[in-house]
């Protein structure tokens, strides 16, 4: 799996997004400068990493949805290609309108890092191929503003398509206000565009990679991406 | 002199913080009339935070030398090799004054400076600690504070990119006017990458990086060298503002042209700006340095260079960089969108000449701008000793499995997770240990190594007797890193204390000073980097002596880290350690009694080092399932604490009959730990203990849902949890049954 991870300014968590990459698919990605206009050759996957683009001063990703690299990776994402989004990145991904809705602050206005539960709606996406349907994973979460928000025209799609690929769940898989801590629609924690090539997520999948975090529960959804691209090739 | 500049006046003098002696010094030193610019200088040099002019001859007392120690206090920060070609760069600094006028902002720049002190060595951060003290609860102003700080030290960290691991926070009313923010950051270099400040070479040129210079901050070094009173809060203009954006900017950036060998020296701009870093550079040099401000890149327009002289703007950097790389250099900087400046070049003068405007505004002798600052060997009185209270002599007014549940909901000892949460802590994939334990682990690049972290200290203790408590504070550090299985390396101090020229204050200061120096050495445990705090008052009131100690441990094999959770049912408990059930200045004592007092409990170096390398020992060959130290609460605290991490309940024996039961169970001697034991493994606990003449008195045995006190009322888990848990984040929504 040759993966591309770009890099704005204000990004801080592409090293672990690479080193997670190198764990699981044994190939070290290219790492792109968002003031780049072109991806390498031959890219499989685009990974737009965490952070705090620019600062987030303004909505968050909103200089780097409309940053120079992102005119590539709309074409690349046109054209099928696949393209992941995680925190920030997932914030990017709405914010160049590759995906719908926004984030807004959390519902008790705090950032929250801790672990969470997530249930896999199905397993019928290449971002959810690693996992079954219905399992329950922990990762932890790291944001201030991370509460998905669409209009209801929006929600209704991306329910009624199969599109809300991840949902905060209690450790039993129950989806309950008291488990959706940042107070997403639907407890929404992610989701792809209509073709299902482009997707975002709130958690950090690439912290629980290896034992040392505590959970490999991450690995899932990275081995799922090369299991893809191989059926693929 | 320019025209448009104030004369100078005895008043003048006085605002710049100069005491009429000290005024005279500087006469006597450069033979004129000072400038208005050459008068701000000097008041930056010479305050108490730049200049440690009260604290300097007692700090020559620490030690601060070992096989492992690369670099010692006087740098950035302190450094020392953990093996294989690795260097470990780390440093405390506190950021009260600030925190306290502007709590949001003030954490902030306190997280950002001590984070570009680490990197101005070379060294990518990878973990930061912080330890905070608020004032009562009660107080109309704490939650503001503890919301801002907290909220602050987050917003810097988390956006900056490095994860916040470990820390305290405390409350006690003696805060209330002085709320304390320290803040501590590690970082990795490799150790023939070190960078120092030490400029090398006539005529090499210094460069100007990082964000550009404002008005804010001027004298903010000035105004953490003064008391507080009713009017500080009109100070808030001498607040920075922190940006962590531009840091982690500047962060990439440096470390990139550091890797490309452009750099001879490196100083960031903290306090006091342009001007400290300049004279450092110069001065540790033996050089001169002329400054252009016509160079320096500014956020307004206008600015005097009295004002660009003494802004504490963030986010800056002053270099003297290899002349053949600077256009390198540039175009690393411009590529992370950075201000890049020549603002000046080294002299054979040693002198510290500024240019403004073509004019001459300041020249003055480099080195003695701070070598010839004054020293004070400030009168100091030791406090009567107190009273060791005897256990005997302390009823207790309740049953102790009623105290267990009423202490662990105090706003000391209940959990910190309502803070933690707020921190990024799994940032860069490292944190073998979150926090919530007695060290934080880190690993260090791709192990096995790794790193054992914490932030220590009590500060009742030291002001029962401060030298009891500035040895308890390091002991507590290098306990809680052999706790979870760690090598304790070295130390850096963050001494926080009131006025200095109290004598009683000065005492207080002297006397933690000592007791540090005396268990540091006894532990080797070495100083390498620090900072001193003084003037923590308002109106009169001094804070308790609050000397925080940050300690860094190696492990060989972060898979072999202890942690202090039960692993399961019917695994044997233990205690290592003497305990005689001391009560004085213990939380039992002060929360459940009501009475604060008494003598603190001594600590015996020995033991606590015999005691300590057992159990270390013991970790590594993989006899304990779970170890925790004995600290704040006593030992039925630490044992709630191993059962409410592991969601597993223990029965508990009697208490041996020759101690009152509610000071074995809650005083809080020294150098224990508890500790449990599979069964296959208890008996080779025993004779190791044995064998090394190590007290070691069986507790009980882990199991069930209660935490079970023979002879007393079982308590559940679940219970305990909802309790410890409840009360910070009932509290901050502001629920007055919390406060």
């Amino acid at each position: 799996m040759k993966s591309a991870v770009l890099v704005f300014p204000g990004i801080n968590r592409e090293r672990d997004m690479a080193r997670a990459l190198k764990l699981i698919s044994g190939q070290e990605p290219a790492m792109v400068w968002h003031a780049d206009t072109a991806l390498p050759a031959g890219t499989d996957l685009v990974v737009v990493p965490g952070g705090f683009s620019y600062g987030d001063y303004l909505r968050c990703g909103a200089i780097a949805g409309r940053a120079p690299i992102m005119d590539a990776v709309r074409k690349f994402a046109a054209d099928g290609g696949l393209v992941l989004g995680v925190c920030n990145g997932f914030q990017i991904l709405c914010e160049s309108g590759l995906l719908p809705g926004v984030l807004v602050r959390n519902a008790a206005l705090k950032f929250i890092c801790r672990d969470v539960y997530l249930k896999v709606e199905h397993s019928n996406s290449p971002f959810t191929r690693g996992y079954n349907a219905g399992q329950i994973i922990r990762v932890p979460v790291a944001h201030g503003e991370g509460n998905y928000i669409a209009d209801e025209e929006t929600i209704r799609r991306l329910e009624g398509e199969g599109r809300v690929l991840y949902r905060y769940a209690s450790p039993e898989g129950v989806v309950d206000p008291k488990w959706n801590f940042n107070g997403a629609t639907n407890a929404i924690c992610g989701i792809t565009n209509d073709r299902g090539n482009v997707f975002g997520m709130m958690p950090h999948p690439e912290n629980h990679v290896e034992a040392i975090m505590g959970r490999t529960d991450g690995r899932g959804l990275f081995s799922g991406l090369v299991e893809h691209l191989k059926q693929a090739a | 002199m320019k025209r448009n500049e104030p004369a100078i006046t005895p008043e003048l003098v006085a605002q710049h913080g100069l005491k009429p002696d000290e005024y005279d010094r500087l006469l006597k030193l450069i033979g004129r009339t000072p400038t208005f610019t050459e008068l701000g200088i000097f008041s930056a040099m010479w305050n108490e935070h730049c200049s440690y002019k009260s604290s300097k001859v007692h700090l020559r007392g620490l030690p601060t030398s070992a096989p492992w120690v690369i670099q010692g206090p006087g740098e950035n920060a302190g450094v020392i090799d953990i093996g294989d070609g690795l260097a470990c760069v780390f440093k405390m600094e506190s950021h009260n004054h600030p925190s306290f006028i502007e709590p949001y902002q003030g954490a902030t720049t306190g997280v950002g400076g001590i984070l570009r002190d680490v990197f101005t060595m070379g060294a990518r951060p990878i973990a930061c600690l912080d330890a905070l003290s608020f004032g009562d609860p009660k107080h109309p102003k704490t939650r503001h504070l503890v919301s801002g700080v907290v909220a602050g030290v987050g917003g810097y960290g988390n956006s900056f990119g490095v994860p916040t691991v470990g820390g305290q926070m405390r409350f006690h009313s003696r805060y209330d006017g002085n709320n304390l923010v320290n803040a501590m950051a590690v970082g990795l270099a490799e150790t023939d990458k070190i960078f120092y400040a030490a400029a090398s070479g006539v005529d090499m040129p210094i460069v100007y990086l990082g964000s550009k210079t404002g008005r804010d901050g001027i004298h903010g070094a000035s105004m953490a060298s003064a008391e507080f009173d009713e009017d500080s809060e009109g100070k808030r203009p001498t607040v920075q503002v922190g940006d962590p954006f531009s840091e982690k900017l500047l962060l990439e950036a440096c470390l990139e042209i550091m890797a490309k060998d452009c750099v001879i020296a490196i100083q960031d701009m903290g306090a006091a700006g342009l001007t400290c870093s300049a004279v450092e550079m110069g001065a540790k040099g033996d050089l001169g340095v002329d400054l252009d401000l016509d160079k320096v890149p500014c956020r307004e327009t206008g600015m005097s260079g009295y004002e660009m002289m003494l802004s504490e703007s963030q986010e800056r950097m002053l270099m003297v960089l290899k002349p053949e790389k600077e256009k390198e250099a540039e175009a690393i900087f411009r590529k992370w969108g950075l201000d890049f400046a020549v603002v000046g070049k080294t002299t054979p003068t040693k002198r510290f000449v500024v240019r403004h405007g073509g004019e001459v505004i300041a020249d003055l002798p480099i080195k003695e701008l701070g070598d010839e600052a004054p020293v004070y060997k400030r009168p100091f009185v030791e406090m009567p000793k107190r009273p060791v209270i005897e256990a005997e002599d302390v009823k207790p007014p309740m049953a102790n499995a009623d105290a267990l549940e009423k202490l662990i909901a105090t706003p000391d000892l209940c959990s910190k997770r309502w803070v933690w949460e707020q921190y990024d802590h799994v940032i860069l994939g490292n944190t073998v240990q979150r926090p919530g334990g007695d060290a934080a682990v880190v690993r260090v690049l791709d192990g096995p190594k790794a790193l054992a972290l914490t932030a220590d200290v009590t500060p009742r203790y030291c002001e029962a007797n401060p030298f009891e408590g500035g040895k308890q504070a390091v002991a507590e550090a290098w306990r809680n890193i052999t706790a979870v299985g760690g090598t304790p390396l070295a130390i850096t101090d963050n001494l926080n204390f009131g006025n200095p020229e109290k004598p009683e204050i000065m005492g207080q200061f002297v006397g933690c000073v000592r007791g540090i120096a005396a268990a540091c050495t006894a532990l080797d445990f070495p100083v390498v980097s620090g900072n001193v705090s003084l003037y923590n008052e308002t109106n009169g009131r001094g804070i308790l002596p609050t000397p925080t100690i940050g300690g860094v441990g190696i492990l060989a094999d972060f898979t072999k880290s202890a942690t202090l959770a039960f692993k399961g049912a019917g695994q044997a408990i233990f205690l290592i350690g003497e305990t005689v059930g001391w009560l004085g200045q213990s939380l039992y004592l002060r929360d459940i009694c009501g009475q604060e007092e008494g003598a603190p409990p001594p600590v015996d170096l020995v033991e606590e080092k015999e005691n300590g390398d057992l159990v270390r020992a013991m970790i590594k060959e993989g006899l304990l399932t779970a170890v925790h130290d004995v600290s704040d609460g006593g030992l039925l605290v630490a044992l709630a604490e191993m059962a409410m991490a592991g969601n597993i309940g223990a029965r508990i024996d009697l208490a041996p009959t020759d101690t009152p039961a509610h000071a074995y169970w809650f005083g809080e001697d020294q150098a224990r730990y508890v500790v449990t034991a599979s069964s296959a493994d208890i008996e080779k606990v025993v004779a190791r203990a044995k064998a090394a003449s190590i007290p070691l008195s069986p507790l009980g045995v882990t199991g069930g849902d209660a935490l079970a006190l023979a002879g007393e009322r079982a308590v559940p888990v679940a219970k305990l949890s909802e309790r410890h848990e409840g009360w910070l984040p009932g509290y901050m929504a502001g629920s007055s049954a919390a406060a």
